[in-house]
């Protein structure tokens, strides 16, 4: 039996306000419990909510790159239901009137292949706050700290098929909101999480399966793990002859499993109404084209770009495009070396990002900063040293023992280019090895590279690879 | 002293004639001596009020007095009062000091007004007759066993009995106007959104508003200056300038055209109140005031719709009264579902558990196209009947309440029936319009209430028709037998 998974992903993406949605308190994480919870979060009697323009401004972005319609009007409307960490009783979220609906995104698949998938819709709401559980003794603690920071809960259509679709559609979405800077992204601290709907179906069916909601999953690894988890088992229970039931249920990373947390009948009924308290939303036409010229250049127009205007491939723009930060210093490394974008591409892909993931640093903190790889990249070009050589001035560098001119100084790394003395170190090589060039000049060709490794050990790497293979063909021939 | 009207007191503080320590200590002897029998007080602030009363002093010796620097007042349990407890006539709240000023109690203060106390209420505003109240029934002054009316009730009552020379009071279907009527006082539902609701404990939001309570028309103006106003903390609030409420009180109302709505003077409403809202309206006439017939088709869905939509508001509002983080919590729970139940179970009157189910009900699965959003095209529906009355009118008015005060303990038990004691004063919330209650005469030594409702922001006019009226009758002057 052939089966497809269909999967829509909820994605609550923290907006990088200052204060939060509804009241003035900070936003800031980690502060001790309650220390950023003011009346207003508390729920206290008599207090009213006062929207942060702020999270209009970027709900809007949101929904102007992702080629959505930035509803003229949208509503706040009360999701009711008792959780002690939930001080009013209700979350403030939109319903039937969302900020943002109707867009896509595109996503690039494995097989170099573009799909388009749809966002249903983006809704402003209020974060709740946390319930602790550990270190109090037969009690539950409150801290509302978070109580009121503002999401962007981002629905998908049903439109992925796989594990791999979902994750491809949630890291781009992550590389949206950060270049859009309306989100931090980290997934540590829940700035960015999902929730998946699972389904599966006979290929060639049209109709959807009973879906599964798999909650507040933090990481890409454990989406994919988890999703493929879920269509496992869904496939085993309709195979066997079950029928799968429409369910909340939760993933447990450490066991590598979903599990059920409740049933469609446990459900809750919300009881959405229109928040009295707050107004409708209203936004001209005016307000979004300033949002709109207020736009960074985004990810596929940015790739694009790099393709054309730094000849790289596809796969290449796609990974230095993928986050602002990357895209930015790899062209201020192209801009201050002014070699080929290709070379500078290699470079930052290569050396820097292995070095950055191998030290866990973010490029923006790199200790070789755009200007000192360029500074690199301009010796390799003008051939003061070689390919190879670069590698151990960038070790260097990376140690902190100075820009590129500093350390090939310091370690004589300097490219050796005079013919005479390169001939003078192949002549040495020919005479030692009497056997070889006998060998050699009797037609074993293959003998050529043993040659040239010889020279350059003998030249300690500094003798430009070029020179040597010239004049060695020549030396060796006559 | 207590017979003196605002401006005469404040005249008095400024000319030293009597300082506001000694103008606040005669109404705490007056409210020490007449509130045991009439309840209107759920706390008392003894030397709060004293000690603004001396700061007010200096003030008025030193600086630059206001209109109310001085001038005490009470104010209803369901403003919240930094330090001070904020019942809101609830089991709930009576644990509850609240940690920060609602705005109409910090431009209160601003004012230098003394806060002589907090006053009695229906249970979270949710009654007619004052009888819901954790803390007891509020008794009427001018005949001991009657109500007052709601959910104003202590304000109304402590007024009329001059207690307080002036208090705040909301309204939601009618608790300013009802019980100003049934009390023989002045009150005031402003526009919706004249008046901040930052720190006024929500029952309907959207029907909810602050106004003034006081002796007259003169002094409700000087009340409202001081209440009404934009304020960010609440998006609900108008950010427009406020009127002078004083500086036309005695505009002429020749040529005023004043709508009789023919639904407001049929079935249901007491003869005995039927004449004396017809006798006002004649004085109003003798005014120079031309009566128009009207009609507002849509009246009798005001009942109806009220019904849902407050309900529907308020079972939302309730819900962060759970036991969790303020307020009363059972003893000894079980776990969350049992802290929950039983902290809202003992902690809420029957009066607010009815509408928490009301609304539930109308805003649940299957039943809020039916209920709630029903409810939402008939309070269009309501309030499209005003827009058109006020194209050919300037003033409505009509009777407030359908009779005088009814006797303690008589409709308590018939929900139906009390909640037809807002059947006139109701749609005016639903339509968000400015309202006002004045004294029009006495059946069987009950007063009489006449409404005057307003069009949007017309709070001056409705005041300068009140004033004009108050200057050629003196029923608003009358006080009950055993409080001169």
């Amino acid at each position: 039996m052939q089966w497809e998974a269909v999967i829509g992903l909820e994605i609550h993406a923290q907006l990088a306000t200052k204060s939060k949605i509804f009241s003035g308190a900070s936003t800031a994480y980690g502060a001790a419990p309650n220390t950023q919870a003011c009346a207003v979060d508390l729920g206290l009697p008599g207090v009213l909510p006062v929207l942060n323009e702020e999270v209009v401004r970027m709900a809007a972005r949101f929904g102007l790159a992702t080629h959505s319609t930035v509803a003229p009007r949208s509503v706040f409307a009360r999701k009711n239901y008792f959780y002690p960490d939930l001080p009013k009783g209700y979350q403030i979220s939109q319903y039937e009137l969302p900020i943002v609906h109707t867009g896509y995104l595109d996503i690039e698949l494995d097989d170099g292949e573009t799909k388009r998938i749809g966002i249903t819709r983006a809704h402003l709401e209020e974060d709740a706050g946390k319930s602790l559980h550990e270190g109090f003794h037969g009690v539950t603690g409150i801290d509302l700290n978070r109580a009121g920071t503002p999401l962007l809960e981002i629905v998908s259509e049903p439109d992925l098929r796989s594990a791999k679709e979902a994750v491809a559609y949630m890291k781009k979405l992550h590389s949206l909101v950060r270049y859009l800077e309306i989100c931090d992204g980290n997934m540590q601290e829940g700035s960015f999480r999902c929730d998946a709907n699972v389904s599966i179906r006979r290929k060639g069916e049209h109709r959807f399966g009973t879906r599964a909601e798999i909650k507040n999953i933090n990481s890409f690894r454990f989406v994919e793990r988890a999703i493929n988890f879920e269509i496992e088992r869904q496939i085993e229970v309709l195979e066997s002859g079950g029928a799968v039931v429409q369910e909340t249920r939760l993933y447990d990373a450490n066991k590598d499993e979903t599990r059920s947390m409740r049933t469609k009948e446990e459900a809750n009924d919300y009881r959405y109404f229109p928040d009295p308290d707050l107004l409708p939303v209203e936004i001209d036409e005016a307000f979004i084209e300033a949002v709109r010229s207020s736009l960074p250049e985004l990810p596929d127009a940015k790739k694009a770009r790099f393709m054309q205007q730094y000849g790289l491939s596809a796969y290449d723009a796609g990974v230095l495009t993928a986050s602002r930060e990357m895209a930015d210093y790899y062209e201020a490394v192209v801009e201050a070396s002014k070699v080929d974008g290709k070379l500078a591409a290699n470079w930052v892909m290569g050396e820097l990002s292995a070095a950055l993931n191998k030290d866990g640093i973010e490029v923006e903190a790199s200790p070789i900063d755009a200007a000192a790889l360029a500074g690199l990249l301009v010796r390799i070009n003008d051939n003061t040293i070689s390919g190879k050589i670069a590698k151990t001035v960038f070790e260097a560098m990376w140690a902190g023992e100075g820009d590129a001119d500093a350390v090939i100084e310091a370690k004589g790394l300097k490219q050796i280019t005079d013919t005479g003395a390169i001939e003078q170190m192949i002549r040495e090589v020919i005479e030692a090895n009497p056997e070889q060039v006998e060998q050699y000049r009797s037609g074993k060709d293959k003998l050529f590279g043993f040659f040239v490794g010889q020279v350059m050990k003998a030249s300690k790497g500094k003798a430009n690879p070029g020179e040597v293979n010239k004049l060695l063909k020549q030396l060796l021939d006559e | 002293m207590h017979t003196k009207t605002l401006a005469e007191l404040a005249r008095g503080l400024r000319d030293r004639s009597f300082s506001s320590e000694e103008l606040t200590r005669h109404y705490l002897e007056r409210i020490k001596r007449f509130d045991g029998e009439l309840n209107g007080f759920i706390t008392l602030c003894e030397d709060t009020a004293l000690a603004q009363a001396r700061e007010a002093d200096i003030q008025l010796s030193s600086g630059r007095p206001g209109p109310l620097t001085g001038i005490p007042f009470a104010h209803k349990d369901i403003f919240c009062t930094d330090g001070v407890r904020t019942s809101c006539g609830s089991r709930m709240l009576d644990n509850f000091i609240a940690p920060y000023d609602a705005t109409v109690t910090a431009r209160f203060k601003q004012a230098g007004a003394v806060m002589l106390g907090k006053t009695n209420m229906d249970e979270f505003a949710m009654g007619s007759s004052n009888e819901t109240s954790w803390y007891g029934p509020v008794r009427n002054p001018w005949d001991r066993d009657t109500v007052p009316g709601g959910s104003s009730g202590g304000s109304a009552a402590v007024v009329a009995a001059r207690l307080a020379p002036a208090a705040t009071g909301t309204d939601t279907g009618g608790s300013i106007r009802q019980p100003a009527a049934l009390c023989g006082i002045t009150g005031l539902k402003p526009t919706y959104g004249r008046v901040s609701r930052y720190g006024m404990i929500a029952f309907a939001s959207s029907l909810d508003q602050a106004g003034p309570m006081a002796a007259s028309a003169e002094d409700a103006a000087l009340l409202l200056q001081a209440m009404a106003g934009f304020d960010p903390r609440d998006s609900t609030c108008v950010d427009r300038p406020v009127d002078d409420y004083s500086a036309g009180l005695n505009n002429e109302l020749k040529g005023l055209r004043i709508g009789l709505p023919k639904e407001y003077f049929g079935a249901g409403l007491d003869a005995g109140t039927a004449k004396a809202v017809e006798a006002a309206i004649e004085e109003l006439k003798k005014l120079g005031a031309e009566p128009v017939e009207i009609s507002l088709p849509n009246a009798g869905l005001a009942v109806p719709t009220y019904y849902v939509v407050a309900p529907a508001e308020c079972s939302s509002n309730l819900s962060r009264f759970d036991g969790v983080r303020f307020g009363y919590r059972c003893e000894n729970p079980r776990d969350l579902e049992d802290l929950y139940k039983r902290s809202r179970g003992e902690g809420f009157g029957p009066e607010v558990k009815r509408r928490i189910m009301i609304g539930t009900y109308a805003l649940s699965a299957g039943y809020y196209d039916a209920y709630y959003l029903k409810a939402q095209q008939a309070r269009h529906l309501i309030a499209d009947d005003f827009k058109a009355a006020f194209e050919k009118v300037d003033v409505i008015a009509g009777p407030t309440a359908p009779n005088v005060a009814f006797r303690l303990g008589e409709k308590v038990d018939d929900p139906v029936t009390m909640y037809l004691s807002d059947v006139f004063t109701i749609a005016v919330n639903l339509a968000g319009l400015p309202g006002m209650s004045i004294p029009a005469g006495f059946v069987e030594e009950l007063p009489v209430g006449l409404q005057l409702i307003g069009n949007y922001f017309d709070e001056a006019r409705l005041l300068n028709v009140a004033h004009r009226y108050q200057q050629v009758t003196d029923w608003h002057t009358r006080i009950p037998k055993g409080f001169e």
